[in-house]
Formats: structure tokens, sequence, C-alpha cells
């Protein structure tokens, strides 16, 4: 029997760590203290404490970022949670030409967000063709400026953000509903639940996990928005720049010879301490019992690897 | 007592109606009981499927409209009004001009070109070492396997839009800035790919590969041999969403490339529909030189592409 190599393991994992050491781990060890620096292109840094910190508070701009940023996640988290559900549900059967619509319905997914942002564009703009209809059925009298009110531009940039994701989460929701067992529904059918009743009582239960797990993701990615709102303002940020998502700020604050990285390092910083919220409850309210099975999981079948492996040597020997 | 007999009413009007279907289409058959569970939600009948297919085409339209809108509009000529409603589909008098004219405007097939070559070369590295990774993550025994794990998976936990302006930093000190080598760097590995390998890697039978190495199979032959069959499907996840994560981002290039002659194809579009906006049907154009690759790629693989992310759901 060859041995492998010792080192043969390390070898082949060795790139991986690398990759993520230079390009994830050392960035985000940069940002944090960068976020603590004044530092600017051709310019040496200087340590300046919270500084930076404490000009977030007062800065409008970043008070905007934020306001947009909150408001993408508390609108897109429920829609998105439950429109992906009711589609997944919608084509979980099996009848003919399916498959063609759950490929189409992925279409959004894995199309360009700059692409979609600019039909969007052209839909919405002030003489575009959801202004024709809204003068056809009569709804305005004049056309409405979507994309130059800064709640409007947020909106549209919301329903571009649902109307792409649906499908991403339609198809997670479908792996999971293959588990929500068909004895459920009929159960519950024949103790004369209705379908409403059986969506709360069946479906969403039986779902529970992916769904907690879609919410989480879906609220990081709605602080992570940033192409939609950028397109569909041209780079400028809405009004004054004040639909402006942080990630759109980050950028335009970071970059060119009079970028101050520094300032940008801090709401990234800032950006960052947001995203783990989500997930900082979440893991509270999986309240540690799964995590403890996890872990006693592992223990066991360490131990059951470990028996067999002295098994099996006692056999050979 | 009552509710087992509308039961008994319900389950023989679903059975017909599968019936009926079945007659149409053979291969149905067999399926037809999953069709009458699920039809349950809705209602086991002739008309719910009905209703079901409507609801189904309006959807089905919402996911398109506008991808059809914009192909009708890039091919629309210059007198034909493009927002009218109701939206005319079909172009009255359909050209091609619009294409010739944004290939004159911006260098759309250089830009296709690089979104091309970034494309390529991130499924090759991410299929390549995450392979390899996850392998020895997902089989293989060794120390500090604990913690390497665990580093992989805390930059879950980290948006790349964190990192951007560092990532900038460290790509422009490789003296990378401005190039098509900055683009792709950061994302020739990626962690959640390692990681989704060592989960389809940890699936292969032990047995297989035990009894491998006592064959005296190396390392490459068990990689060959063994490891690369069973995950397949995986690959084919992995390969997919490398490249349409590559050809779609954006963030990125906008940051890294500063010469609109380097530019990817997403930063171009941005650029040709920020710089050039006179004429929409002129970007229309533009857009579906970058949105009909990657529709019609995924189309081709999309078989794959579903079955993997059944798997990968199932495992993990």
């Amino acid at each position: 029997m060859k041995q492998q190599r010792w080192y043969t393991p390390y070898l082949l994992v060795a790139p991986g760590v690398i990759w993520v050491l230079v390009f994830a781990l050392w960035p985000f060890l940069n940002t944090s203290i960068l976020a603590f620096t004044d530092s600017r292109p051709l310019q040496p840094a200087e340590f300046v404490g919270f500084e930076n910190f404490a000009r977030l508070a007062g800065d409008d701009r970043f008070i905007y970022a934020l306001t947009t940023s909150l408001v993408y996640v508390v609108i897109c988290v429920p829609l998105l949670t439950f429109l992906p559900l009711l589609l997944a549900l919608l084509v979980n059967t099996k009848v003919p030409a399916i498959g063609f619509f759950r490929t189409t319905y992925y279409f959004p997914v894995i199309a360009s967000a700059v692409v979609v942002a600019i039909v969007w564009e052209f839909l919405f703009s002030s003489h575009g063709t959801i202004n024709e209809a809204l003068k056809f059925f009569g709804l305005a009298d004049r056309p409405i400026e979507f994309l130059s009110d800064r709640w409007l531009l947020i909106g549209c940039a919301i329903g571009l953000t649902v109307w792409k994701g649906l499908g991403y989460y339609m198809v997670v929701y479908l792996a999971a509903l293959g588990n929500v067992g068909r004895e459920l529904h009929e159960a519950a059918a024949m103790d004369g639940a209705g379908v409403w009743r059986r969506f709360w009582s069946v479906v969403v239960p039986g779902v529970r996990g992916p769904m907690l797990l879609v919410s989480v993701l879906i609220c990081v990615a709605a602080m992570r928005v940033f192409t939609e709102l950028y397109v569909l303002s041209n780079g400028s940020g809405g009004p004054g720049g004040r639909a402006m998502s942080m990630v759109m700020l980050i950028q335009s604050m970071g970059s060119g010879l009079n970028g101050q990285i520094g300032y940008a390092s801090a709401i990234s910083i800032v950006l960052f301490l947001l995203t783990l919220v989500p997930l900082t409850i979440v893991g509270i309210a999986n309240n540690g019992d799964q995590f403890k099975e996890l872990i006693s999981n592992r223990r066991a079948s360490k131990f059951v690897t470990q028996q067999r492996a002295k098994a099996v040597k006692e056999v050979t020997r | 007592m009552s509710a087992t007999t509308t039961r008994h009413v319900d389950e023989g009007t679903g059975q017909r109606a599968t019936r009926s279907t079945a007659r149409t289409s053979k291969p149905r058959r067999e399926r037809s009981f999953r069709t009458r569970g699920s039809a349950d939600i809705m209602k086991p009948s002739r008309s719910g499927l009905v209703l079901k297919y409507v609801i189904l085409f309006v959807v089905l339209g919402t996911m398109v409209f506008p991808f059809l809108w914009q192909l009708s509009t890039s091919l629309k000529g210059a007198g034909e009004n493009i927002y009218e409603f109701p939206p005319k589909l079909i172009p009255g008098d359909p050209t091609l001009d619009n294409y010739a004219q944004v290939f004159r405007t911006i260098p759309v097939l250089d830009y296709a070109w690089h979104s091309l070559l970034i494309g390529v070369a991130t499924v090759v590295t991410n299929v390549v070492f995450a392979t390899l990774g996850g392998y020895a993550l997902g089989c293989l025994k060794f120390r500090f396997k604990g913690i390497i794990m665990a580093i992989f998976f805390s930059t879950l936990l980290l948006p790349a839009e964190v990192t951007l302006t560092s990532q900038y930093l460290t790509i422009k000190s490789l003296g990378l800035a401005n190039t098509l080598g900055g683009v792709f760097l950061p994302t020739a590995i990626g962690a959640v790919n390692v990681l989704l390998m060592a989960a389809a890697c940890r699936m292969i039978p032990k047995e297989t590969l035990e009894a491998a190495t006592i064959d005296g199979a190396t390392t490459a032959q068990r990689l060959r041999h063994i490891v690369f069959p069973n995950i397949r499907g995986m690959i084919s996840v992995v390969a997919l969403f490398s490249f349409i994560g590559a050809w779609d981002d954006f963030l990125w290039p906008l940051v890294v490339l500063s010469d609109p002659a380097k530019y990817t194809l997403t930063v171009g579009m941005q650029y040709l529909s920020s710089n050039f906006a006179a004429n929409p049907r002129v970007i229309a154009a533009g857009t579906m030189v970058a949105l009909i690759p990657i529709i019609i790629l995924f189309a081709v693989l999309q078989k794959h592409f579903f079955k993997g992310v059944e798997e990968g759901s199932v495992k993990g």
C-alpha cells in the first residue's frame, strides 16, 4: 500500500488558502487599519483614532446612504422572502413544459444587472413606456419623473432588485419544497384545511430553515446594493446624491486621486458590521441548539471513524 | 365521515384529470401521481390546471417582457416610436443599422473579448484549484484542517464590497491597476467554490478511494479517475456560476479599469448608456450583445445547472 506523502494535502489546499489570505483577509485587515487613518493617495497616512467615525455621524451623505440601504432592506426582505416561495409553489408541479417556465424565470438572474438596469431606465424614463402607459390609461396627465426623484428612484431600483432576484430564490425554495412531504398536505386537506391555511401551516413550517437563510441572504444583499442605483441614476446617485447606497458612497469616496481612502474604509467597516446584524440575529434565533447538535454529531462521527480505522487496522494485521 | 367522502370524490376527479393529460403525452403518466399531490395546493381539477397555466404565462410575461422589448427596440428603425403604448414588440421595419452603429461607437467586440477572457480564466482557475482544495478538505486527513475550513468559512461573511478600497490598493501595489489581470486575479479562486467542492468530495464513497489507494493509485490518478467523475455535477455548477459572475460583474471592473479601451462589456455598456444617450436603439443593440451570449450559454447548460443545484442542496 502506497502512503501519500505528508505534504500532499497542504500542497493541494495551498492555492485556495493563499488566495483567501491575500484577496480576502488581508484587504479586510487593511481596511480595518485604514479606517483609523486619514489615508489618501500620494500622501502618507496618519493615525487619527475614531475621527472618521465621528465624522460619519455628522455627514449628510452618509446619513442619506444609510437610510437608502436600510429602506432597501426593509422593503426587499419581505418581498423576496415570500414572492419566490409562491413562485416555487407555482412551478413545483410536473405539468407539461414546466421546465421551460423554470428556465425562463431564471433569465433575469443570469442577465447582468447593468443590462437590466439600462432596460429599466428606458421603461421608466420621463417619456418611457411606463409613462406612456399611465397616459394611455389616463392615470397621469404629466409624465412622472421616476428617475429624478429620490424615493421614486429608490423604488424603481427596489423593483428591479426584486424582479431580478425572484428566480434565484425560487430555485432555493424549489429544492426545499421537495422535502415537504405530500402526506402532510393530504393530512391537512383531510382535516379541512384550505389552500391558505395549508400554506401557513404546512408549507411555511416545512421550509422554515431555507426561509430564514433566504431572508438573511436578501438582507445582506440589499445592504450591498450598488449596480441598480448606479446605472439608474447614471452614476450620480440621484438628485444631490441622496439616493446613493452605502456601497456607492464607498466607491465614490475611495476612488480617484482625491479619494479619501481612510474615510471610505470607515464606511466599509460600518457596512460590514451592519451585514453581521442579521447573521447574529439568526444565530441567536437558532438558539445554539443546532450548533450543539452539530458539534456532538461531529464528535460522534469522528469517534466512529476512529473506531472503524482501529478495526480496519486490526483486521489487516 | 363527510370529510372522507369528499376526499374520495376529490381523488376521483383528480384522477380523471390526470388521466386526460396522460393521454396527450405518455411520459407524464408516471408523474401524474405527483401532479395530483402538488395540484392539491391549487385545485385538483382541470380548471385548476388552466388557471395555473394562466398564472405561469402572466409571470412569464413579466420575466421576459423587458428583454423582448429591448430586443425589438434594438431592431427598430429611426422613424419608429419605441415608447408607444401599447408597446409593439414586432418592429415595423426591422433593421440591423443599430448594431452597425454600436460597433462604430464603442469597441463592442473588444469589450466582449475582454469579458470572455476574464470569464474563461475565472472558470478554469476556480474549477482546478477548488477541486484540488475541495478534495484535500473533503477526503484527506491532515493537521490544521479545522482551522483552514474556518478560514474559508469566515470569508463567506465578508462581502467583497467591504474590502473594495483595500482590494484596489493591493491590485495597484501589484502593478495591475487598469489591467484585465487586475480584474481577474481576486476572483480566481473563490472560497465558496472550495467549500462546495469539499462538500461534494465528502460524498464520494470512502471505500472507493481507499481501494484505489491500496491499488497504488497516485493522487493525480485518484483525482482523475475517482474524484472527477463523482463531482462532475458540482463542477458544472461552479463553472457556470463563476462564468456568470465574471461576465456580469460591474463594480470591481468599474473600480479597476480606468481606460475605456480596456473595459469589459458591463462597464462598456454603462459607458455607452451614460455618454451616448442620444439614441436608445443603439444602446439597446449594445445591451443585446452583452445579454444574448449568456442567455444562450445558460439555456444550453441549464439541465446540468438545475441538477447540480438540486444535488448541492440535498448535500448542503
